[in-house]
């Protein structure tokens, strides 16, 4: 690697951290703003213009705040646990195209890459839990490996559904192969898999179990303050606005758009944007309407519904590519399990009596006796 | 670079790992330890499969069925970790000499 | 030295010296975030090998899920990382891994393994009738895709283990579910 290339490398890595940050102030706004219009408050309005510089003065505030710290904590495990959740939201930024050929990295095992990657973080939440020698904080940590791990299944079978279609793992390929038709048409019932899969990933509402402030109080990251807290904050927008791009990436045609030539690299990152910030429109806008789910329906939901509709997915998608099917036939099958999961569920929901619940406290046995 | 470079950090991850099994008394340390071992096999499969005889990928292909086979290991090993923790409220592997109590 | 080999040596020490701390922390939690930056140095290691398929699962499997699930379980035995975590074997041990190692190292040093390198030409042939010599070019194609080639080996030549693999995977989800049930009228 020349010297003119690893400067290109380096200076890519910084726009690419620059810029994420700078989208995460605007997600920022454009939640409390839209949240506000949506209860019909105003959102931010003093600092700036229609309040813009909010974020702004929030990090200051952040920042500027005194970094508290609990006598009882495993110092050097509480300070890695921010970065062990921070690294990897960024780094699977390396392979995420924004316009043809404007990428840091074209891996082409792209899509497996950012899977694995993502992955990391749950390290790092369940490590916070752990390392602030909190109950609450234990109890999020507990809550956030089950519901992480749990729906990171069905979030790779739906990005799997999309592999075989593209046949290929390389972000910049999966979208070409979109030029005709959006795999949103083709493969409706993996995009809801991928995008509620998706919502679950990144502990916003209605998945929000493990930092939920009624009951856990802000799980893994009660202990936190000052500026290792926003780290925690800042990667969750960054897992947003990723998850966000991937719905866009694989489902919803990436920069390509009818008569907006895609040559152009200024006019793709702009499609692309305008994609990407209406699917996280969407995300503010289930966060702004539905309750947060129980952690029992959260993970029958998961277990019991996404993953034996993801298999289904994946074993209608390939069987449409063995026989050769022509693509509508796809896209009929895929409408029709969704609607009949849809109506199913509701059904299901209408009927069923609300379970009773017998808490169970767990105590360990008496000590067993040596005696043999 | 060369096989054998490979092959003894592989042989020292192992060491390493059976090191742990065979001194510490926490089943976790144990299956931690075995984690280790598991992993070092892997590397010298892969090892063999870049720089071996024949240029092909069996022992990627091989190593994936170590992964597969370790991740259910894992799987059982700490549903009876868990299980010996309700009974006993120790996981000492050193105290587990009862088969029935 | 080449950059490549100082990677080697680099992360040949990292993954050395975490897989030390693994089995010498006194703290079970530590452990097992070394082990967690283990794992990560291995797939490191498996780039090294233009095995990157294989490291990717090493990073999904190994950290994404197995560390996830030795995480829990410590958590979920509170009180086990206190006491002395080590045995009564503990220099027994000490002599057997090492001699262990020197054994391994040992034959690893002396034995004559013929290099593809040293080979010269070599004409293989792969599966589906393709032939591969053991050159630059023959290692490009077999690794420049290792994710078709890895597929097609496993869906071909390997399709047997690899249902078997997935009934082992079954019947560890079944025992385990098993094991940890609560039984009724107990608890």
């Amino acid at each position: 690697m020349s010297a003119l290339e690893t400067l290109l490398l380096v200076l890519a890595i910084f726009g690419v951290l620059t810029g994420l940050s700078v989208i995460v102030l605007s997600l920022i706004w454009l939640e409390r703003k839209f949240l506000g219009r949506m209860q019909m408050r105003m959102g931010p309005m003093h600092v700036g213009p229609f309040g813009l510089l909010q974020p702004v003065a929030d990090a200051v505030k952040l920042m500027a705040k005194e970094d508290l710290l609990s006598s009882l904590v495993d110092r050097v495990v509480y300070w890695v646990a921010p970065l062990a959740v921070f690294v990897p939201t960024f780094m699977i930024w390396v392979t995420i195209p924004v316009a043809r050929d404007l990428v840091i990295r074209n891996l082409d095992m792209g899509l497996f890459y950012i899977i694995a990657f993502s992955v990391l973080s749950i390290v790092g939440l369940v490590t916070a839990g752990w390392a602030s020698s909190n109950k609450y904080a234990v109890l999020g940590g507990f809550r956030a490996a089950a519901q992480l791990v749990s729906y990171e299944i069905p979030l790779i079978l739906a990005v799997l559904g999309v592999a075989m279609l593209a046949q290929s793992m390389n972000l910049e390929e999966v979208v070409n192969s979109q030029s005709t038709v959006v795999y949103a048409l083709v493969q409706p019932l993996g995009l809801v898999i991928f995008f509620i899969a998706g919502l679950a990933e990144l502990g916003r509402t209605p998945f929000d179990i493990h930092p939920a402030e009624s009951e856990v109080v802000g799980g893994p990251f009660v202990e936190y303050s000052g500026a290792h807290w926003a780290v925690f904050f800042l990667a969750e927008y960054i897992n947003t606005f990723a998850i966000a791009a991937l719905t866009v990436l694989l489902f919803l045609g990436g920069w390509l758009f009818p008569g907006i030539s895609g040559d152009v690299s200024a006019l793709g990152v702009l499609v692309f944007l305008v994609k990407t910030y209406l699917v996280i429109l969407v995300v503010f806008w289930i966060r702004g309407t539905y309750p947060r789910l129980r952690i029992d329906q959260l993970m029958s939901l998961g277990w019991k519904v996404l993953v034996p509709l993801a298999l289904v997915n994946v074993v209608i998608t390939a069987s449409y590519m063995f026989y050769g099917w022509s693509a509508w036939s796809l896209s009929l099958m895929s409408l029709a399990i969704l609607g009949a999961a849809i109506w199913g569920l509701s059904k299901r929901m209408r009927t069923a009596p609300t379970p009773e619940y017998t808490v169970k406290l767990y105590v360990p046995a008496p000590e067993a006796s040596n005696a043999g | 670079m060369s096989l054998i470079h490979f092959q003894v950090l592989s042989a020292a991850l192992f060491s390493i790992g059976v090191y742990g099994v065979l001194a510490r008394r926490s089943a976790v340390m144990v299956l931690l330890a075995l984690e280790l071992m598991l992993n070092a096999v892997n590397v010298n499969l892969i090892a063999f499969a870049a720089y071996g005889e024949q240029v092909q990928a069996t022992g990627q292909v091989i190593a994936i069925f170590v992964i597969t086979v370790a991740a259910a290991e894992v799987g059982l090993a700490m549903a009876i970790i868990l299980r010996l923790f309700r009974d006993r409220a120790s996981v000492d592997v050193d105290e587990v000499d009862l088969m029935k109590w | 030295m080449l950059p490549l080999d100082i990677a080697f040596w680099v992360m040949a020490a990292v993954g050395v010296a975490t897989a030390l701390a693994v089995v010498m922390e006194k703290d079970i939690f530590r452990a097992a975030l070394f082990l967690v930056v283990s794992f990560l140095v291995v797939a490191g290691i498996f780039v090294l090998l233009n095995a990157e398929f294989l490291a990717m699962v090493q990073v999904l499997v190994y950290v994404g899920a197995i560390s996830i699930l030795i995480i829990f379980a410590i958590m979920l035995t509170r009180n086990a990382h206190e006491g002395n975590p080590f045995n009564s074997f503990q220099l027994p041990a000490l002599v057997l891994s090492t001699m262990m190692l020197a054994a391994i190292a040992f034959v690893a040093v002396n034995t004559e393994w013929h290099d593809w390198d040293q080979l010269g030409l070599q004409v293989l042939p792969g599966d589906s009738g393709e032939v591969f010599s053991a050159t630059e070019q023959g290692i490009k194609n077999v690794f420049g895709n290792t994710t078709q080639v890895i597929a097609r080996l496993l869906m071909r030549d390997f399709v047997l283990p690899m249902e078997a693999a997935s009934v082992v995977l079954l019947a560890a989800v079944i025992g385990a579910l098993a094991l940890v049930r609560e039984n009724e009228g107990e608890a």
